[in-house]
């Protein structure tokens, strides 16, 4: 792949909409397909511990 | 130490989030949620220098960046992800995409130079504002802003949606509309 200069960074001012639309739209699409797992057990059950230790340690 | 339940739940909330920017960073899933349950007790056991009423979204964000840079400079090349192990770790697909299209996407992401990929991940998919970004990468803003587009040129040269060059004349026409207003 080329060596991206400065000018990479000036052509990002220059992409259109469209592209920057499709752009973002992908990536929501990979973040909240995560996302949209919710909180699993492990952490549920982590603050849970947490809690709870800490009512007896007080 | 007793945690207010508010601020459990404000903690619990900001779960999913965290994991999916995890995952962008480390490329693979197992080390991803490690790293988010480092971050939980880290910000549990610091919870009193969290300030009420600020972000807990944005605080949770940075210790859990804080906590993959300083392991990323120890273990530098086992966190390398120029292979798109990152693309292969996450393995299922929504139905509105197409999956080839979908699939190169990934690929083009993996690739992008990580603190590239993590400034447009933080402003493109996880909704912070640049200063929130800026705070969270500990640099300026200016210099998210700059990160962000190269992030996005690159991504579109990678994929070539529709050349940039394709979108001169459409630019250009913006630009004069753009102007008539100032």
């Amino acid at each position: 792949m080329d060596m991206h200069t400065p000018e990479t960074a000036k052509a990002g001012a220059r992409l259109g909409r469209d592209i920057q639309n499709k752009i973002g739209q992908q990536l929501r699409a990979i973040y909240d397909e995560v996302v949209s797992e919710g909180v699993p057990d492990r952490f549920a059950d982590l603050l849970r511990r947490l809690d709870d230790r800490g009512e007896d340690n007080k | 130490m007793s945690v207010d339940n508010s601020v459990r739940d404000a903690v619990l909330r900001a779960v999913p989030s965290l994991r999916a920017f995890a995952i962008s960073l480390c490329g693979n899933v197992d080390r991803a949620d490690d790293l988010v349950q480092e971050t939980l007790l880290r910000a549990l056991a610091n919870i009193n220098s969290f300030q009420p009423g600020t972000n807990m979204s944005a605080w949770l964000f940075t210790i859990l960046r804080n906590l993959f840079r300083s392991e990323y400079r120890k273990r530098r090349r086992e966190v390398e992800d120029g292979d798109g192990s990152y693309a292969e770790s996450l393995k299922s697909q929504p139905e509105q995409n197409s999956r080839v299209e979908f699939e190169e996407f990934r690929t083009a992401l993996s690739r992008l130079p990580s603190d590239q990929r993590e400034a447009l991940i933080l402003v493109g998919a996880s909704g912070f504002s640049y200063e929130e970004a800026a705070e969270i990468c500990g640099c300026a803003v200016g210099t998210i802003k700059s990160r962000v587009n190269r992030a996005r040129t690159r991504l579109a040269e990678m994929l070539a949606i529709e050349g940039a060059e394709d979108f001169g004349p459409d630019v250009a026409t913006r630009a004069v509309l753009a102007t008539t207003n100032e």
